[in-house]
C-alpha cells in the first residue's frame, strides 16, 4: 500500500523545475582545464620554475581557503575548485624568477583576505587572483618585474633578464622593439606563440586563445566582455599609441603583448566580479579597455590590465543596478 | 546612544574602561580613521599624535562639561568647534616652539585634530551631558584608546613596512613595502578590527563592532 501511495504522490516544488547539470565546482574545474595549454607553454618556455611557482600558488590558495574556513567555523569547501583555480591563475600571473615566499603570501592575500574575509565564494568584490598579484607587485616591485627571456628550458640555455615587449615599447619605442625581435612579422609571430619575456601564463597568445575558445564553446563565458575589452584597447592604442600623431600606433603589438589576453578572457570574465547583464558586460569591457590603454600609454606602469580590471570590479554593482533589464509588465518607479 | 549616567552609580574606573575598550574610537566606533592611516607609518609619529590628542580631548571634555549649562543646544556644535580649535591652537603653538623636529613631520596633522570626529563625538555624546570629573575620565579613556590604537597600528606598519621599530632596525629588509603606503594602513586597520571583534565574540560574548565610518 505504502509503495502504491508513494507513486501517486504529487510533488510540489518551486521553480526552477529544469535544472542544468552544471555546478560551481564543475565550472571551476573546467576553467582550470582550459588553462592547461597556457600552463603547458609556460612549462615549455620557463622550465621547472613554472611548475614550482604555480604549485606554490595552488598550495597557498588551498591552505588559505582551508585555514579561514576552519577559523570561521564554516563548511570546508576546498574541493570545489575555486581556490585551486585562483591559485593557478595567480601562478600564471607571476614571473618565473620570484622567490618562494611571494607566491605564498600573494595567494594568502588572494584567497584569505580578498575572498574569504568578504564572505567567501560569490561575495568578493575584487578578483582574488588579481588582488593577490596587485599586492605582490606593490610590495615587491623589483622581484615582480624581473623578467627572464624564455629559453626553452629544456634546450639547456642560460636564462637572461630582459624587459617585456611592453616595457621596451614604453621606455624606448617601437624601433627598439623591432631591433630586438627582427622585422614586424617576426615580432607578431613571436608574440603570438609567446616567445617573449613576461609572466608565466600570459606569453603564449595561441595557447590562451585555445583555452578561451573551449570556454566559449562550452558557453562558460560569453564574448561580450573580452571582445569589447580587446576592441577598446586596440582602437585606443591605434589612435593614441603612436609617437608621430594620431592613428599611428600599433594595435597588434598592444593586443598580443602584456597580460591582455589572459586578463580579458580569464580574469575579467570571472562570474563573481563582472556584471551579469549583457549590456553591462559591454560597458565593463569598454571600461577595462579604456583604463588599460590609459595606463599603458600615459601612466608609470608599462602594463595596466590588472589595475584596469580591479578598478572596473568596483563599478560592477553600479553597472548591474543601472543596466538591468526592466521586468516585463513592471512599471518604472515614480520619482526615479 | 544613551550616555546620561545615573548619578554617582558608575565609577570613574568604569567610565575609563568603557571609553578605552568598549567604545574604542577606531576599532569600535570606527571614527577618526583618517589620522589612523595617515600618521601610522611609524610608531613615533603615531605616538606623538596620540599624545597631542590625549591633551586636546581631555581639555575639550573638561571645558565643554564645565560650561555645558550655558551652551544653547541649537548652536552647540559651533561652540564645540571653537573650544576644540582653541585647544588645538595651544597644542600647535607649544609643539612648534618646543618640539621642532616632531612638528615638521606631523605638524599638519596636529592642526587637523580640529576636524577629528572622535573629539567632537566625545564632546557631543558625553561631555555635554555630564559633570566635569566624569567627562575628564571619559576624555582620558577615549583618547588613550585612540593612542593605543594608533600605536598598535603603527607597530605593525613600521615593523612590516620598514623593518624598524621607533627608528631602530629590527629586520634588515623591507618585508612588506605595501604596509607603509595608505593601502597597507587600510589593511592593518581592517585586520586588527577583525581580530578584536573575534576576541570580543570568542571570549567576552560580545557582538563585535558594527556601524559606519567617519573621518
Amino acid at each position: 500500500m505504502a509503495v502504491a501511495k508513494k507513486e501517486q504522490e504529487l510533488i510540489v516544488s518551486v521553480s526552477p523545475h529544469i535544472r542544468s547539470e552544471e555546478s560551481t565546482s564543475k565550472i571551476m574545474w573546467t576553467v582550470t582545464l582550459s588553462l592547461l595549454p597556457a600552463f603547458a607553454m609556460a612549462v615549455y618556455y620557463f622550465g621547472p620554475r613554472a611548475i614550482y611557482v604555480t604549485a606554490l600558488c595552488v598550495v597557498g590558495s588551498l591552505f588559505s581557503e582551508w585555514f579561514v574556513q576552519r577559523m570561521a567555523g564554516k563548511e570546508i569547501a576546498v574541493k570545489d575548485g575555486s581556490a585551486f583555480l585562483t591559485g593557478v591563475l595567480l601562478g600564471l600571473n607571476m614571473p618565473s624568477s620570484v622567490p618562494f615566499y611571494i607566491p605564498l603570501v600573494a595567494s594568502f592575500v588572494a584567497v584569505a583576505i580578498t575572498k574569504q574575509l568578504f564572505g567567501g565564494l560569490g561575495y568578493n568584490i575584487f578578483n582574488p587572483a588579481l588582488m593577490g598579484r596587485a599586492f605582490a607587485l606593490i610590495t615587491w616591485p623589483r622581484a615582480m618585474t624581473t623578467w627572464f627571456t624564455p629559453t626553452a628550458a629544456f634546450m639547456g640555455m642560460d636564462a637572461t633578464t630582459t624587459a617585456t615587449p611592453l616595457g621596451i615599447l614604453k621606455e624606448e619605442g617601437v624601433h627598439k622593439l623591432l631591433e630586438v625581435f627582427g622585422d614586424k612579422m617576426t615580432l607578431y609571430t613571436k608574440l603570438l606563440i609567446g616567445y617573449r619575456a613576461g609572466s608565466l601564463g600570459e606569453t603564449s597568445v595561441i595557447a590562451l586563445l585555445i583555452g578561451a575558445a573551449f570556454l566559449l564553446y562550452k558557453r562558460y563565458i560569453s564574448w561580450h566582455i573580452p571582445v569589447s575589452f580587446l576592441a577598446t584597447v586596440g582602437l585606443l592604442t591605434w589612435i593614441f599609441g603612436g609617437k608621430e600623431g594620431l592613428f599611428t600606433g600599433d594595435p597588434i603589438v598592444h593586443l598580443l603583448s602584456g597580460g591582455l589576453m589572459l586578463g580579458a578572457w580569464f580574469m575579467a570574465t570571472d562570474y563573481v566580479t563582472c556584471p551579469s547583464v549583457k549590456k553591462g558586460q559591454i560597458v565593463f569591457g569598454i571600461g577595462c579597455g579604456f583604463l588599460t590603454a590609459l595606463i599603458r600609454l600615459k601612466a608609470g606602469y608599462p602594463e595596466g590590465v590588472m589595475f584596469a580590471i580591479l578598478l572596473m570590479n568596483c563599478f560592477t554593482p553600479l553597472i548591474d543596478r543601472n543596466l538591468k533589464s526592466r521586468v516585463f509588465g513592471a512599471r518604472k518607479e515614480a520619482g526615479k | 546612544m544613551e550616555h546620561q549616567l545615573p548619578e554617582e552609580k558608575v565609577s570613574y574606573l568604569q567610565i575609563l574602561k568603557t571609553a578605552i575598550f568598549k567604545e574604542n574610537v577606531i576599532f569600535r566606533l570606527v571614527i577618526s580613521l583618517c589620522p589612523s592611516i595617515a600618521v601610522t607609518n611609524s610608531v613615533r609619529n603615531g605616538f606623538l599624535l596620540g599624545i597631542a590628542v590625549v591633551f586636546v580631548q581631555v581639555m575639550v571634555n573638561v571645558t565643554v562639561a564645565a560650561i555645558r549649562k550655558f551652551i544653547h543646544p541649537r548652536i552647540r556644535i559651533p561652540i564645540f568647534m571653537l573650544i576644540i580649535s582653541g585647544w588645538v591652537t595651544i597644542v600647535d603653538m607649544i609643539m612648534a616652539a618646543y618640539a621642532r623636529a616632531a612638528y615638521k613631520e606631523i605638524g599638519l596633522y596636529i592642526q587637523i585634530i580640529v576636524a577629528f570626529a572622535s573629539i567632537l563625538a566625545r564632546a557631543e555624546m558625553f561631555a555635554s551631558k555630564n559633570k566635569v570629573l566624569p567627562s575628564l575620565f571619559d576624555g582620558l579613556g577615549s583618547s588613550l584608546g585612540f593612542l593605543g590604537a594608533l600605536v598598535t597600528i603603527s607597530f605593525f606598519r613600521e615593523l612590516l613596512g620598514k623593518g624598524t621599530l621607533l627608528g631602530h632596525t629590527i629586520v634588515n629588509a623591507k618585508p612588506l613595502l605595501i604596509m607603509v603606503m595608505p593601502t597597507g594602513g587600510f589593511l592593518v586597520v581592517g585586520l586588527l578590527m577583525g581580530f578584536f571583534n573575534w576576541i570580543d565574540i570568542r571570549f567576552y560574548g560580545g557582538k563585535g563592532a558594527g556601524g559606519a565610518g567617519g573621518h
